[in-house]
């Protein structure tokens, strides 16, 4: 399973992403069992609406950021998420 | 009291509510304690929700409903629904039996994120059996259903000595079922498999010959299914981390309201386990005896007290330290260390001695009628 640069990314209907008020930390939840991210994961995968290519990820990311150069990391960030069933593609 | 004043207390994040300890099923490898029929009181809807929202409060996340069947349990949408609103994320652990489709797609309207069905084996004859109730073929349906109505599916599968053998045709229907995860859990013995643990437990040879197959399906199914594989300990030689380490995660509360460091604490002598009709959970996590018991490594005897292992495995079970040894302050004595290692070779020994007996005792079942009789 390998990233598809050419499809948009969906969040995975078979797990939460949500804020967590006591941790103050966005995670991850899926049957028994919660994932923490940092705020750069979160950030990532709030945008994976199914509108959205990688590549449209990484320029919305590095605009809100003011930074460049960040197509290394959210590419590694996303294929590590499609291989914990996290995100999808068509 | 054993537990250190001086410890950072975390929040609970998992709550396992156990709704009830009515269940039409008889598995003799039941995790309740053999006297629950001596604990029949159930606490009320309102004080479950306040249960719920206290504990989401303080900080739980992961929240099981429990039981016992806690289908049975009349306001289950009610409080799944309470739970949602909460921002609980919602598991059911049931055994499928009286799960209608209709009371799926309630459950789901209320906001439940998850099901767990268990099955007893591949075989219809077998499941039946062990589940004391003819279920086989509801459990399917309804593995069906959880899928066709979009919600993640663990299979759960306790493993035994009467099942262990099927592990292939286990591993297939998993797949056939669609199952995003299967749980292939391991007898652990306490309750009623404690009770059972001769007939249950398996010989070395078969639970390594179960694991390779089991490895080996994980590989090839590693794109769609997840399995989750709980280890039977006494082929260990270290104990498991139990409850991730005491009063830091994990907070049960049985029917009747008592609150619970872990499952199988109301076993334990003198922890006078509060009760949630007394105290609030806030009270109960952090002030009561109970939960600070075990907490940090202050309690710990030797060989426990100098290993440089302690902040790993918490010095294991604190249940099975007690059953097996008859003092819960012990190292579990799965552990190669602990100078009580002997009884798990020996408890080995007396079930391989059993298994190829050709005068098997009969599995004594999880009912009310036996329950009474052991309590």
């Amino acid at each position: 399973m390998t990233l598809d640069p050419n499809q948009p990314i969906s969040f995975s209907p078979l797990h939460r992403l949500q804020w967590e008020e006591a941790q103050q930390k966005d995670v991850i939840l899926y049957p028994e069992g919660m994932v923490e991210l940092n705020q750069s994961s979160a950030e990532i995968l709030k945008l994976c609406d199914g509108q959205r290519k990688p590549e449209q990820i990484v320029t919305e990311l590095e605009q809100k950021f003011s930074q460049t150069g960040l197509t290394n990391d959210i590419q590694h960030f996303l294929e590590v998420a499609l291989q914990n069933g996290w995100i999808q593609q068509p | 009291m054993a537990g250190s004043n001086n410890l950072k207390i975390t929040p609970p994040r998992w709550l396992l509510a156990e709704l009830t300890y009515k269940c039409p099923l008889q598995c003799p490898y039941c995790s309740n304690p053999l006297d629950y029929s001596k604990h029949n009181s159930e606490i009320s809807t309102k004080d479950w929700k306040r249960v719920l929202s206290q504990a989401r409060k303080m900080g739980a996340v992961q929240l099981g409903f429990s039981g016992g069947e806690p289908l049975t349990r009349q306001d289950l949408p009610e409080l799944v629904q309470h739970a949602r609103q909460l921002g609980y994320y919602s598991n059911l652990i049931t055994s499928g039996y009286g799960l209608t489709e209709d009371k799926i797609i309630q459950l789901k309207e209320a906001g439940l994120d998850h099901i767990q069905v268990s099955i007893q084996a591949s075989s219809q004859e077998l499941n039946d059996h062990l589940a004391g109730t003819e279920s086989y073929q509801t459990k399917k349906e309804v593995a069906h259903l959880v899928k066709k109505h979009d919600y993640p599916m663990v299979l759960c599968v306790v493993i035994h000595r009467e099942n262990i053998h099927q592990m292939p045709e286990i591993l297939a229907m998993a797949e056939e079922l669609g199952a995003d995860y299967l749980e292939l859990a391991n007898t652990q013995y306490y309750g009623w498999a404690h009770k059972n643990r001769d007939l249950l437990m398996p010989t070395k040879e078969q639970f390594e010959k179960a694991e390779a197959i089991a490895q080996a399906f994980k590989e090839k199914v590693a794109d769609k299914m997840k399995i989750y594989y709980v280890i039977p300990d006494f082929y260990e030689d270290r104990p498991k981390a139990c409850m991730n380490g005491w009063g830091t995660t994990f907070l049960t509360i049985a029917p009747d309201g008592v609150a619970l460091p872990c499952h199988s604490a109301r076993e334990l002598p003198g922890l006078d386990c509060p009760n949630v009709t007394d105290y609030s959970v806030e009270e109960i996590w952090n002030d009561s005896k109970a939960f600070n018991f075990f907490r940090g490594t202050e309690w710990m005897k030797e060989p426990c007290r100098s290993c440089d292992e302690k902040e790993k495995d918490f010095g294991g079970c604190r249940c099975q330290a007690y059953i097996l040894t008859g003092d819960m302050n012990n190292t579990d004595p799965v552990c190669s260390k602990s100078p009580d290692r002997h009884v798990i070779q020996e408890a080995l020994d007396s079930a391989r001695k059993s298994a190829l007996s050709k005068d098997e005792q009969p599995l004594i079942f999880r009912n009310s009628k036996n329950s009474k009789k052991y309590s």
